[in-house]
């Protein structure tokens, strides 16, 4: 398939022009231990069609039966994003047909959602808070897996054929809608992926999802329009679907405004449509155009029956959930002793759990922040990933710093070794052991480094023990080189001026 | 209410996923004609205070407990299936690849 | 005929008990009366699909625990051994269910029904899988893939549907019990013209996990039997609060047998008995309304009280029905697609897509009857036209509550033919659907609903079946039951016998069966 060129405007430029308007539609797994309507086990990576029932499959004369849990972590994920709870609810067949769908319709909630107008406040990195007003929380199930065979891509253009393993069929899901989003202006791509790790950390939170992006534990449309600046209808707007990482949340938002705008700019008119999220390309495609065959007719569950909630089971269900995120992080900050600064940016990098779990498994606040902020934050910039993606976890980290405590390695050695676990080559201790990357700490070896390098510069011996300490530093270069980098600089020192016996 | 035409049934079928041939479509728009209009009334029999009644029997709240219970094995998943491969169900392309 | 397949169920199963006969005697004798009725050119037909082996081994495992006595046996359902057969909307593990379709041609559940997970728990052999309209639309079982079944009363008239299989089965007396479903009267009708009993439960009543939907906020399953009485134990066996079904009722099932049992006496005195005054009279033939008419005049005679009882809503159930049914109808069948089981059919020409694969097996797999139901379903929620159609009907639907709410201030159970005609001929009304409709008028009702009721045969109108409706307010078929037997034992009175043993004879001669 013949892929053409998006023309597109820079980004400031568009936003001289334009206000962009935005909209999510965040979708939430739930971690229940079975399905939203059927026992089946709710399980991640099993064998294909192994953690199905006759419900699952949508066989002849199957039922299907609410989860309580699932409703549960609904009505929690509500409270916490300050929404009412309905009183009365139900559920509704959204009908059309596609082969990851069992039934050929999606039980959903729709428009009689468990929890409706609510809000959330996001902080953007200059410490302003924005707020985001949520339209609903509903629940619905998720569909099966196809995996396209053929073709060259592995996409579902040019493929020969597709399997379907139903094992992801009927897990609970809840859908997070906002309400329209105006006035993010040039932050707007900032904002999308804020309010999406904003989502990610509260489900997270709640322990109602595993909420790993990377498995589509979250994933998020994002709607995007422009209007000129001054105008009061909003323009048309474009779906980019399952967009599944905070940094894809944050390109796609832009690409799409810079598209927009190009498109507006020479009298176009924008397709209301769904677009594709190609993180190889940073590029959306169109998908299909909203049609006729988007006549879902929508009708209430005849399986199912109406929920009802009362007071004392939200309230149970309230006295369940974790300290609110903005609490939550000003107590960090004070255990922790970063300055705002210092810790704004930490939220912003998404790390605050990294850190926590890191300092709770054993490193000081300090070197924590040092690692996740530093070294980790780099090779995820370098890599082009989130953070959470380059499979560091605080036992790396602890296993690190264990090893700089304990002078198997040094900082600049562990920096290296750092790298060699995110390529994968193991733990830290792993890497130092295969690359025998181990400080050299044997005096002996040590010791003829240092002879030599003080027989070849008798100045710099001179001027040491007329007692410009700092001179020895011009001895270490020579000793590095010929213990190749795994010296340790501190031993250097000491040995140095034992040999030439002055206090150090 | 407006009369159903040979276009809105074409639609429909389309809509059902239900392949039909002209004449399938001219008898079956023959038929639906006499069928919409003789039940007609009934959008004028309700006015608008009359609630809807969805269940004929009112429940509510039936749950199930957060239980892992029997699966079917992929053998017995996949006994009915028309085509497939390993353990996965097997289906034509879902696009037209040109 | 065999003396056997002529005993009530209950009959038999006293015979069972006391050892007179064994279940494999009996399930021999009902599978010998199929080969000898079911099967020839002018056969019956009430059967797709005869479990021989499976039902002689259940019927030798009854046998053995009885003759080995003790707690085993006397643990044993009452009906244990009693031969039964299911209609073919409702899943099996180990025969095929094909919903009288080309989609689920060899179709093999994984699954049992949870009704059929209670039948094997209570030992009952099952003979085989009936016949019905194809996904149980239809009046007439002539809808059905497989051929149409044939009224045991005439061979050249319609068994009634959807559940003519079932009705047929038990009135030839190939089987002394069948399972039926009820969306808007194919347990009843099929009952009133074959001169059967047949009971809709309560909504929720029996379970339906099992059963492959057609309306699902309308559907039942139920007893199909000769008399009351087999229908309440049949019905006591299969109902009750299943948790895979979120609409089944959380509470026990009704003392069915004893409501029977109190009836038997033929007294009813102290009983309302209402008549809807919307439920005969035009459309209702002479000779139903005759019978219908003698049978007030004996539930009279026996102390009923007889009221008149109006519900102006009805002239509103028939559309209200035939928008709401095949709106269920076009998503419960969405899942009949080729991927996953059943029949794929490929297009002849143009692009192998899942699209076109999907519309071409649904092109072959589905009837016309099927098609039609599923377009105006379809039709009926799009865009547009929900809150006309979708949405008056299910205000028509508190309507016609409403109606049979004040109706049961005024009586305790409501009567009315179970259907306006007697069997007509096979083919007569295939090619004109809304006359075919007008069959479940009195019927539809109930499911609307959501409330019970039996057909018992009322006497013959030129020499066919008749039968007399009794409608209970919800959870409480208990009503029916007595009401039921009661009718039963006057009318038998009368008559001196049961109304099959006026039936014509039917044989190895008339079916072309095997001798």
């Amino acid at each position: 398939m013949a892929m053409h060129q998006e023309e597109l405007v820079d980004f400031d430029v568009a936003l001289e022009k334009y206000d962009p308007v935005l909209g999510f539609e965040v979708h939430v797994e739930l971690n229940t231990k079975t399905k939203m309507f059927s026992s089946a086990p709710n399980v991640f990576g099993d064998t294909p069609n192994t953690n199905v029932t006759p419900v699952c499959l949508g066989l002849p004369g199957v039922l299907p039966v609410v989860n309580k849990t699932a409703v549960e972590y609904a009505i929690m994920i509500g409270l916490a994003l300050n929404c009412k709870i309905a009183e009365r609810c139900g559920f509704a067949r959204k009908n059309y047909f596609y082969p990851d769908t069992p039934k050929n319709f999606q039980t959903s909630q729709y428009d009689d959602p468990i929890a409706y107008d609510g809000w959330i406040d996001i902080e953007l990195s200059d410490g302003e808070v924005f707020r985001v007003e949520i339209e609903r929380a509903h629940m619905e199930e998720d569909a099966g897996k196809l995996t396209h065979m053929g073709g060259s891509t592995g996409r579902i253009q040019g493929a020969d054929y597709s399997l379907v393993d139903y094992n992801r069929s009927g897990v609970p899901l809840v859908e997070i809608v906002t309400k329209t989003i105006e006035g993010a202006g040039k932050r707007a791509p900032e904002l999308a992926k804020a309010y999406v790790a904003a989502i990610r950390e509260i489900v997270k939170a709640l322990d109602v999802s595993d909420a790993k992006m990377e498995r589509g534990n979250v994933r998020c449309d994002a709607n995007v329009s422009l209007m000129l600046k001054g105008a009061e209808k909003f323009g048309t707007r474009t779906e980019t679907k399952n967009v599944n990482s905070l940094r894809a949340v944050e390109h796609a938002v832009r690409f799409e405004i810079e598209r927009h705008a190009a498109v507006l700019n020479s009298g176009a008119a924008i397709v209301q449509e769904t677009r594709h999220w190609h993180e190889d390309t940073r590029t959306t495609t169109s998908g299909r155009p909203k049609s006729d065959a988007d006549d879902y007719r929508y009708f209430p569950e005849p399986d199912l029956v109406p929920v009802i909630t009362t007071v004392e089971w939200i309230e149970e269900l309230r006295s369940r959930l974790p300290e609110p995120p903005a609490e939550r992080r000003k107590r960090l900050q004070a255990d922790w002793g970063y300055s705002d600064a210092e810790f704004r940016d930490v939220v912003n990098a998404g790390v605050t759990e990294a850190i926590e779990e890191t300092i709770a498994a054993g490193t000081t606040a300090a070197v924590a922040r040092k690692w996740w902020m530093g070294e980790i934050a780099r090779l995820a910039k370098n890599a082009d990933k989130d953070v959470a993606d380059l499979g560091v976890t605080s036992a790396t980290i602890v296993e690190l710093n264990s090893l700089i405590e304990s002078k198997k390695i040094n900082d600049k050695i562990a920096r290296q070794v750092l790298e060699f676990v995110v390529a994968g080559e193991g733990t830290p201790s792993e890497v130092v052991e295969k690359r025998s990357l181990a400080v050299v700490n044997d005096d002996s070896a040590l010791g003829a480094a240092i002879d030599a390098a003080m027989e070849a510069m008798p100045d710099v011996v001179a001027k040491v023990k007329g007692g410009k300490l700092q001179a020895i530093g011009a001895l270490m270069g020579p000793v590095m080189k010929a213990t190749r980098g795994q010296a340790d600089a501190g031993r250097v020192r000491e040995l140095v001026l034992e040999k030439l016996g002055i206090e150090g | 209410m407006s009369a159903i035409s040979r276009e809105d049934v074409a639609h429909l079928a389309q809509l059902a996923h239900i392949e039909m041939s002209d004449a399938e479509l001219d008898k079956m728009t023959g038929e639906l004609g006499v069928i919409v209009e003789s039940i007609a009334s009934v959008s004028e029999a309700a006015s608008a205070d009359v609630p809807a009644t969805t269940h004929p029997i009112a429940l509510s709240n039936v749950f199930r407990e957060d239980v892992v219970g029997p699966t079917l094995t992929a053998e017995e998943a996949l006994m009915n299936a028309p085509d497939s491969v390993d353990t996965r169900f097997k289906v034509p392309a879902i696009l037209d690849g040109e | 005929m065999n003396q056997i397949i002529q005993l009530s169920a209950t009959e038999l199963a006293a015979k069972l008990r006391a050892g007179e006969i064994t279940s494999v005697q009996a399930v021999q004798a009902h599978l010998d009366r199929i080969a000898e009725v079911d099967g020839g050119e002018r056969g019956v037909h009430a059967f797709l699909h005869v479990n021989t082996e499976e039902a002689l081994a259940v019927a030798a495992e009854v046998d053995a625990i009885r003759a080995a006595g003790g707690a085993d046996a006397q643990a044993l359902h009452p009906f244990a051994g009693v031969p039964i057969a299911v209609k073919d909307l409702i899943v099996t593990k180990g025969q095929p269910t094909t919903a009288a379709s080309k989609m689920l041609e060899g179709w093999m559940s994984p699954y049992d029904a949870t009704v059929i997970e209670k039948i094997r728990a209570a030992k009952l052999p099952m003979l085989g899988k009936t016949n019905l309209d194809e996904f149980a639309m239809g009046s007439s079982t002539e809808h059905s893939a497989y051929g149409p079944t044939r009224n045991p009363w005439d061979l050249d008239r319609i068994p009634g549907g959807s559940g003519g299989g079932s009705a047929a089965a038990v009135a030839a007396f190939e089987a002394p019990l069948a399972l039926g479903t009820d969306t808007g009267g194919s347990i009843r009708q099929p009952g009133a013209v074959t001169g059967t009993v047949g009971v809709k439960p309560t909504y929720g009543g029996v379970s339906r996990y099992g059963a492959i939907a057609m309306a699902s906020s309308l559907d039942q399953i139920g007893p199909v039997t000769r008399t009351v009485l087999d229908s309440a134990y049949l019905h006591e066996l299969i109902g009750g609060h299943d948790p895979a079904d979120s609409t089944s009722l959380n509470e026990p099932v009704p003392a069915l047998v004893a409501a029977a049992e109190q009836g038997a006496s033929g007294d009813m005195t102290g009983v309302r008995v209402g008549v809807i005054k919307e439920l005969q009279g035009e459309g209702y033939e002479a000779g139903v309304q005759e019978r219908f008419n003698e049978s007030l005049e004996a539930l009279r005679a026996a102390g009923a009280e007889i009221v008149e009882v109006s519900c102006p809503n009805f002239k509103y159930a028939l559309g209200a029905y035939y928008l709401i049914m095949p709106s269920e109808v076009s998503s419960n069948l969405a899942k009949f697609d080729g991927v996953r089981f059943g029949t794929r059919v490929l297009p002849t020409q143009g692009p192998l897509t899942i699209e076109r694969v999907m519309g071409a097996t649904r092109a072959a797999g589905f009837g016309d009857e099927v098609k039609r139901r599923i377009i105006l379903g379809t039709y009926a929620l799009s865009a547009g036209y929900y809150d006309a159609y979708y949405g008056s009907a299910q205000k028509v639907r508190t309507l016609i509550q409403r109606d049979f709410d004040a109706a049961f201030e005024q009586a305790d159970v409501l009567i009315s033919p179970t259907s306006p005609t007697v069997a007509f001929e096979l083919g007569s009304k295939t090619d004109d659907p809304l006359a075919m409709y007008l069959n479940d008028v009195a019927t539809i009702p109930a499911n609307m609903a959501g409330i019970p009721g039996i057909t018992v045969p009322g006497g013959l109108s030129e020499g066919l079946p008749v039968g007399i409706q009794f409608l209970a307010p919800a959870r409480e078929d208990a009503r029916l039951y007595r009401a039921g037997a009661a009718l039963e034992k006057l009318l038998e009175d009368k008559w001196g016998g049961r109304l099959l043993d006026q039936a014509p004879e039917l044989s190895a001669a008339t079916t072309g069966g095997v001798a």
